[in-house]
């Protein structure tokens, strides 16, 4: 089936979000979206999949002209979209989820499942999907659930499948078998528009990619562009894509955490006895799959996580047990991982947020009473510092895009002189210039030798900040690892195999198949995880 | 068009993002309690065109002339015009100015407004911390016994009297709400709940107090208190009701702006009242802050007690806080939760209380317009986009209207 769409624009008033956009996607053709959070990717997909109606423009199947007024018509017409956030009831088997809205009947009106579990088998053999139609949603990876919404898609005989940001909730070995995924459905005659802005995996899979920015297409480039000059595309000027840091000149031990156990309102153990240690000038990266107890090990550091077990010191000094207000006094710098829930008041002016957790301290608190000329002051000075993109400090925050947002954020926590920095998804959302920018000035705070611990799902971001990498699984820690481990290590330590195991596993396959991408490999065993101390000296010998 | 903005808009312009429904509660609150002012002052244009209507077709004469509508139609509508004119005319010279008294109705409505001004701000205030405070009336109801209590069974010196008076209102008023702040950050309950349950609470504890000796008149059978001691009372302006109540409401707003704006604690409970999670972050003690913010809530409506019982008053029964508590709710949202916005509604719904009793008298319409009124208003503040679809300020429906083809092709 081939999918056309012409002159489409969609305007929310007088602000266009997509203009004049024109797309081909041929039959059994992946197609790859590329643009930068906000750049209208997910605008036009709605558009397409008939949740918005274009304000110009026409949508072509086969060459006809077609018009949906809703996902129903869409779906009849052969187009299935994967969302970024699953669309499956999690109490439900696989079999229920995918019957959900075209519920097969026998006479009476009695669900029939026997013919959806049929199905389900089909396609998931004919895949190797290897899915059982009988197990309930939530109990399934992520990555599986995935599957299971592009079965849904197929089920309903989608000739087009859109999958959103599909890769954001992978590990990178998920993320691999979904590419895998993606070549057999082409084979099978499947077009598939992929949704990214990530430039390796759109690199490997893609047949043709187009760049969407600022609501135009830019240009269509095949997958053999450098990732430079997609970037560059992407986001419409030279964009340094290596950081190129220094390498780290670690102090004395800072932040101790030993053997720190949260577990949960439900019972949950979240975080299993974890132990680390922070040095001075020196980025410790967290990675793992989300989930993996990222969240609740920078909240206990916080305080507004309780926590269980073990004991947190920075510089000696006892965190566990204190208030809130008591850490960040301590010196903690503390960029939260949701920005928009538990970083900034959006409906606070910028200059207020720029101050929300400092307003009681001097120069913009004396006592009772708030000083709103050193506010002022502060904002002045912290939006030219850090780059925020408005016309007026007063303004909401929610009138921010989101780079700008965390900028926000981060010009706050770093405005203040820190014993520890903590940032969780420093730049989740955030475009990929504001990306190098507020990278390095999380490099920048390290050099200035403040300890730094960075909590992040991606792992180009990890392997770009690292000094050293511990990396978490189930809430535990799964060995920490120096800066330069490669990629498919790490993969395989987020999915749980041991470090041993991991090295000669990535060698294996590192033999057998060519990787996406060259990547220095260690050579060398990465020292022993319970002595993370040694392991700078080694990581800083390996240099 | 001839400017459009392709892609992402420019710096400070509202980026369009697709509708989300993130926190869609927490938003309807803030559209409720905290919108534009523009939607108030259109509600309560939209609701006085309304209750006038309502006047002028149960009117009399109105219907006399509309059975002869065809035949001679400018009776009929000079005779509605008229019937929905003089009621608000009447409501007028009665809030604010006729000839024969001048403006000394306005003082009067000054005297109603007072505690009206008093206890909205106690609620305003609620707002802006994120909660709906529906406890004035218990509040007020508590203010005004401690005070009352302290106004009558204490003898004391000139000012200290009056001061102490005005103190322990406020103290009152800030137990009833900093209790019922205690229980939400302590154990979760709903305020609303608790508000609603502390009212009757409040109500009859008053009631059985008007009937021990230690409140009740010597020698009365009705339970009503002994008359506050002159010192314990607010001074009047001599020929009206007003008294220095009324300064203590300008104080009293001028102080709330003030610490909303201007203090940390303001700060805190705005921060709270917006994204508790963030001001959690932020190292806000969020528990602290609810509790705070529900006393100073309950000192406000405290204050309105104090207004009635040592200002207008001068005694304290069952029936102080009439249904001040409920109309401060009205007028905290007219006011859009700001300290001026309330204080001018306040003044509003005074002139209303004032202006409708000679309503009654010289146009025969009966005093209950008023509330239709500002029910109405409340109708409309409620439902912002009834007023804004009236006016046409909405934005331009997205969605076309478009013919629905099904997909031949596959």
């Amino acid at each position: 089936m081939k999918l056309e769409l012409r002159g489409i624009s969609k305007a929310f008033g007088s602000f266009y979000a997509n203009k004049d956009i024109d797309l081909v996607v041929d039959n059994a053709q992946i197609h790859c979206l590329l643009g930068e959070n906000g750049a209208g990717k997910s605008t036009l997909m709605n558009v397409l999949y008939g949740l918005y109606q274009p304000t110009e423009g026409q949508i072509l199947i086969d060459d006809k002209p077609v018009q949906f007024s809703g996902p129903g018509d869409a779906m009849a017409a052969g187009i299935g979209m994967v969302h970024q956030h699953f669309m499956l009831i999690p109490v439900f088997t696989v079999a229920e989820n995918i019957a959900l809205g075209a519920e097969a009947t026998k006479a009476g009106g009695v669900l029939d499942l026997q013919i959806t579990r049929k199905k389900i088998r089909e396609i998931s053999d004919r895949y190797g999907f290897d899915v059982d139609p009988d197990a309930i949603v939530e109990d399934l990876p992520v990555g599986v659930q995935q599957r299971v919404e592009i079965i849904k898609a197929l089920v309903r005989e989608a000739k087009v499948l859109i999958l959103d940001e599909p890769t954001a909730v992978l590990t990178p070995q998920e993320t691999d078998e979904l590419l895998d995924i993606m070549r057999q459905l082409k084979a099978n005659g499947t077009s598939i528009v992929f949704i990214s802005h990530k430039l390796r995996e759109v690199r490997a899979v893609s047949d043709v990619i187009t760049v969407v920015r600022r609501g135009l297409v830019i240009d269509s480039v095949p997958p053999e562009t450098s990732t430079t000059d997609l970037a560059n595309l992407m986001v419409g000027r030279a964009v340094q894509l290596n950081l190129n840091k220094e390498a780290a000149t670690p102090g004395a031990a800072s932040l101790m955490v030993r053997d720190v156990s949260v577990v949960n309102a439900a019972g949950t153990t979240t975080l299993d006895h974890v132990s680390f240690e922070i040095h001075q000038g020196e980025i410790l990266a967290v990675a793992g799959v989300q989930g993996n107890g990222q969240t609740e090990l920078t909240e206990a550091i916080l305080g507004t996580q309780p926590v269980t077990a073990g004991s947190i010191k920075l510089d000696g000094q006892e965190l566990v047990g204190k208030s809130v207000k008591a850490v960040l006094r301590a010196g903690v710098g503390f960029v939260p991982e949701d920005r928009s829930v538990h970083g900034l008041v959006t409906q606070f002016s910028i200059e207020e947020n720029l101050i929300l957790d400092l307003y009681d301290r001097k120069p913009f608190g004396k006592g009772i009473s708030m000083n709103l000329d050193a506010m002022k002051k502060n904002a002045t000075k912290q939006i030219a510092d850090f780059d925020v993109r408005t016309d007026n400090p007063l303004n909401p925050a929610s009138s921010l895009s989101g780079g700008n947002q965390q900028k926000v954020v981060m010009a706050r926590e770093l405005s203040r002189d820190l014993k520890l920095f903590i940032a969780s998804q420093p730049t989740r959302g955030v475009d990929v210039g504001s990306i190098e920018f507020l990278h390095r000035r999380i490099v920048a705070e390290r050099d200035k030798g403040t300890p730094v611990m960075i909590v992040s799902t991606e792992l180009d971001e990890v392997m770009e900040l690292a000094d050293r990498i511990a990396v978490l699984y189930k809430g535990k820690i799964n060995g920490i690892v120096p800066g330069n481990t490669s990629r498919e290590v790490l993969g395989l330590m987020m999915a749980g195999v041991s470090q041993e195991d991991a090295i000669s596993q990535a060698d294996f396959v590192k033999a057998d198949a060519e990787p996406l991408e060259a990547q220095p490999v260690v050579s060398q065993a990465p020292p022993s995880p319970h002595k993370p101390k040694h392991s700078t000296t080694a990581e800083g010998d390996a240099q | 068009m001839s400017e459009q903005t392709i892609g992402q808009p420019p710096a400070g312009e509202k980026p369009v993002a697709p509708p989300e429904a993130k926190n869609s509660n927490n938003e309807l609150f803030r559209k409720i309690t905290q919108g534009p002012g523009l939607v108030s002052v259109l509600g309560v244009f939209v609701a006085l065109v309304i209750g006038g209507l309502l006047v002028a077709v149960t009117d009399k004469k109105v219907i006399e002339t509309s059975s002869y509508v065809f035949a001679r139609p400018s009776d009929f509508f000079s005779q509605l015009w008229r019937a929905g004119t003089e009621s608000y005319v009447a409501l007028f010279n009665g809030s604010i100015y006729n000839s024969a008294q001048g403006f000394s109705p306005f003082l009067e409505t000054l005297t109603v407004s007072t505690p009206l001004i008093c206890a909205g701000l106690g609620v305003a205030l609620a707002f802006r911390a994120g909660m709906f405070n529906i406890g004035a009336q218990g509040q007020i109801i508590i203010g005004a016994t401690m005070a009352g209590y302290v106004g009558f069974a204490w003898h004391l010196p000139l000012v200290l009297h009056l001061l102490l008076v005005v103190l322990f209102g406020l103290l009152g008023g800030a137990l009833w709400g900093g209790l019922v702040g205690l229980l939400k950050a302590r154990t979760g309950a709903h305020e609303v709940i608790l508000t609603i349950m502390f009212n009757y609470v409040a109500l009859y504890l008053l009631d059985f107090l008007m009937n021990t000796t230690a409140f009740r008149r010597p020698g009365e059978t009705n339970p009503i208190s002994p008359i506050l001691d002159a010192n314990a009372t607010f001074p009047a302006m001599t020929g009206s009701r007003l008294h220095l109540g009324f300064v203590m409401a300008i104080l009293l707003t001028v102080l709330v702006a003030w610490m909303l704006k201007r203090s940390t604690l303001g700060f805190e409970f705005r921060a709270v009242g917006h994204n508790p999670e963030a001001a959690r972050t932020a190292g806000v003690n969020v528990a602290r802050t609810t509790i705070l913010a529900m006393a100073f809530a309950g000192a406000l409506a405290g204050a309105a007690g104090v207004a009635q019982v040592a200002g207008t008053e001068k005694v304290l029964t069952v029936g102080v806080a009439g249904s001040l508590g409920f109309d401060a709710i009205t007028v905290a949202l007219l006011g859009r939760s700001t300290p001026w916005g309330t204080f001018f509604a306040g003044l509003l719904f005074g002139a209303f209380r004032a202006g409708a009793v000679n309503m009654q008298i010289s146009t025969g319409t009966p005093i209950d317009i008023v509330l239709v009124v500002q029910s109405l208003i409340v109708l409309f503040i409620a439902a912002p986009p009834l007023v804004k679809s009236i006016f046409g300020m909405n934005p331009k429906k997205r969605v076309r209207k478009t013919e629905t083809i099904k997909a031949g092709a596959k």
